[in-house]
C-alpha cells in the first residue's frame, strides 16, 4: 500500500507542473470576445455575422478579441498562446485567425493559424493593420478600426479558391496520422490493462473474496488506468483538450467553440 | 490475499508503464519539434538575400555590414543538426552560435537602415522587414515548443517507471534544450585568447 501511494504521488507530481504556472485567458464566449468593452452591441452583432459568414463560406474560424490586459507579455507571445488555448481553427487544417486588440497596451495583432499562413501572409497582415486599422485607432476610433480590419480579414478569408484549403488539409492529414499515434498507444495500454485485469487481477480478487470480504479492491485499477494511459499523452499540443469540439460550431449557431487549430507565430503586429 | 493483489497490481503497472511506447513517442515528438526549429531558421535565412539585395540598392556604402550578414548566413546554413544528434550538446551549441551570430549581424544591418529614410519608405523593404520579424517570432515559438518537448522527453526517461524501459530497451540519452532566446539582441561573446 505504501508503494502504491508513493507511485501515485509521483504521478501526481509529474502531472502538476504542466498545469501550474498557466497564463490566464478570457473565456471563449463567442465569435467576438469583447473583454475590453470596445464595441457596442450592434457592432458586436455585425462582427459576429461577419465571422459566421467566413465560417459558412470558407470553413475557417475567425475570432475578434479585445484584451484588457496582456499580463506583461508581448502581444506576439500572448497571441499564439491565446490561439492555442482557444483552439481556433479546425484541427486538421489549423485554419483559425484572430484579430487581437489590446487597447491599454496600445497593441494590435492579426494572429494567423499555421494553415492560413500562405493565404494571410505576414506582409498582408501588416498591410491590413497599417492601412485599415491603425489610422482609425490613432484617431481614437477603436470600434471603427476593429470593424475595418475585420472587414478586410473577412474579405481575404472568403476570396481565395477552396482548392488551396483542400490542399492544406490534405497536407495536414499525414502529420496528423503520425501525431495521433499517441492516442493509439493509449488504446494499446487500455487493452493491455483489460487483459491484466481479466486474467490476473480478477482471479486473485475472487479467490480472496471467497476467503474473506474484499473491500475497495477496484479503486487502484480505476486510478491507474487513466493515470498511466493519459497522463502525458497530450503533451505536445496545448489545445488538445478543446479539440473534441471538431465541427459542431457550424451548425447550431448557438454555441461557438474552437476546433482545435494551432498557431505558430504567423501574422503581424502594430502599435499606435 | 489483499496484499498479494497489490503486489501483482504494482508489478503489472511497472511492466506496462516502463516506456515501451511512450519513450519513442516522446522522442519522435521532440525530433519533430526540432524540425520546426530548423524550418523557422531556414525561413529567416531564405528572406535574407532579398534584404541584402534591397539594402545594397539604397545603401551600398554599408558594405562591411552587408558582407558580415552574407558570411553569417552562409555559416549558419552550413551548420545543421540531424535529429539523431540532438543528444550532443556540442552540436546544438555550434548551431545556436551560428544562428545567434546571424541574428546579431542582421540586427546591426537593420539598425543602420534607420539612417536611410528612402529605404525605409520602400513598400518592398517594409514587407521584407515584416517577413524577418515574422521569422524571428516563429523561431522563438518553435524553440519554446522544442524545449517543452525535450523537457517532457528528458523527464520521462529519467523518472520512474519509464526510466526502466528507456534504459533497458532504448538506451535513451537526454536531449539538449536551447539555452537562451536567440535574436538580434544577443551578441556572441568574443574570446580574445587571453585565457592561458
Amino acid at each position: 500500500m505504501r508503494i502504491l501511494r508513493a507511485l501515485l504521488l509521483m504521478l501526481a507530481l509529474l502531472i502538476v507542473p504542466q498545469l501550474a504556472g498557466a497564463q490566464t485567458f478570457p473565456p471563449l464566449s463567442g465569435r467576438v470576445v469583447d473583454a475590453a468593452n470596445l464595441l457596442s452591441p450592434a457592432q458586436k452583432q455585425q462582427l459576429e455575422a461577419l465571422s459566421t459568414d467566413v465560417g459558412n463560406v470558407a470553413q475557417r474560424q475567425f475570432v475578434v478579441a479585445t484584451i484588457p490586459d496582456l499580463q506583461g507579455y508581448p502581444i506576439e507571445d500572448y497571441g499564439y498562446k491565446l490561439g492555442r488555448a482557444w483552439g481556433i481553427g479546425q484541427k486538421d487544417a489549423n485554419n483559425g485567425i484572430i484579430l487581437i486588440v489590446a487597447p491599454n497596451e496600445r497593441k494590435v495583432r492579426i494572429e494567423v493559424g499555421y494553415g492560413l499562413e500562405p493565404i494571410m501572409t505576414d506582409a498582408l497582415s501588416q498591410t491590413i493593420i497599417d492601412d485599415q486599422i491603425l489610422p482609425k485607432f490613432r484617431a481614437g476610433d477603436m470600434a471603427g478600426g476593429i470593424m475595418a480590419g475585420a472587414q478586410a480579414i473577412a474579405e481575404q478569408m472568403k476570396a481565395p479558391p477552396e482548392a488551396a484549403e483542400a490542399r492544406v488539409k490534405a497536407a495536414a492529414a499525414q502529420p496528423q496520422a503520425a501525431r495521433s499515434s499517441g492516442s493509439s498507444s493509449d488504446g494499446f495500454v487500455a487493452v493491455f490493462w483489460i487483459f491484466i485485469i481479466l486474467f490476473f487481477v480478477l482471479p486473485i480478487v475472487f479467490r480472496g473474496a471467497r476467503g474473506r470480504k474484499y473491500r475497495g479492491g477496484r479503486g487502484p485499477v480505476v486510478l491507474w488506468g487513466p493515470g498511466l494511459g493519459g497522463g502525458w499523452g497530450g503533451g505536445g499540443s496545448s489545445s488538445s483538450g478543446w479539440s473534441s469540439g471538431g465541427s459542431d460550431w457550424g451548425g447550431g449557431g448557438g454555441g461557438f467553440s474552437g476546433g482545435g487549430g494551432s498557431f505558430g507565430g504567423g501574422g503581424a503586429s502594430g502599435s499606435w | 490475499m489483499k496484499f498479494r493483489a497489490m503486489i501483482v497490481l504494482a508489478a503489472t503497472a511497472m511492466l506496462s508503464a516502463c516506456g515501451i511506447n511512450s519513450v519513442p513517442t516522446a522522442e519522435e515528438n521532440a525530433k519533430a519539434r526540432w524540425a520546426d526549429v530548423q524550418a523557422a531558421y531556414q525561413r529567416r535565412a531564405d528572406t535574407i538575400p532579398n534584404v541584402v539585395a534591397t539594402v545594397k540598392g539604397s545603401a551600398a556604402s554599408e558594405g562591411k555590414i552587408l558582407t558580415d550578414v552574407i558570411n553569417a548566413r552562409a555559416n549558419a546554413t552550413r551548420v545543421q543538426v540531424n535529429a539523431t544528434d540532438l543528444t550532443d550538446p556540442a552540436k546544438i551549441a555550434s548551431f545556436q552560435a551560428a544562428q545567434n551570430q546571424l541574428g546579431a549581424s542582421l540586427g546591426r544591418l537593420l539598425a543602420t537602415v534607420e539612417a536611410y529614410p528612402d529605404l525605409k519608405s520602400q513598400e518592398n523593404f517594409r514587407s521584407l522587414i515584416t517577413e524577418i520579424e515574422g521569422s524571428n517570432n516563429r523561431i522563438t515559438i518553435a524553440i519554446r515548443d522544442y524545449n517543452t518537448a525535450v523537457q517532457a522527453y528528458n523527464t520521462r526517461i529519467r523518472t520512474f517507471p519509464d526510466a526502466i524501459g528507456a534504459k533497458v530497451f532504448y538506451g535513451a540519452k537526454p536531449m539538449v534544450p536551447f539555452q537562451a532566446q536567440p535574436g538580434a539582441e544577443t551578441n556572441p561573446t568574443v574570446d580574445f585568447g587571453n585565457t592561458n
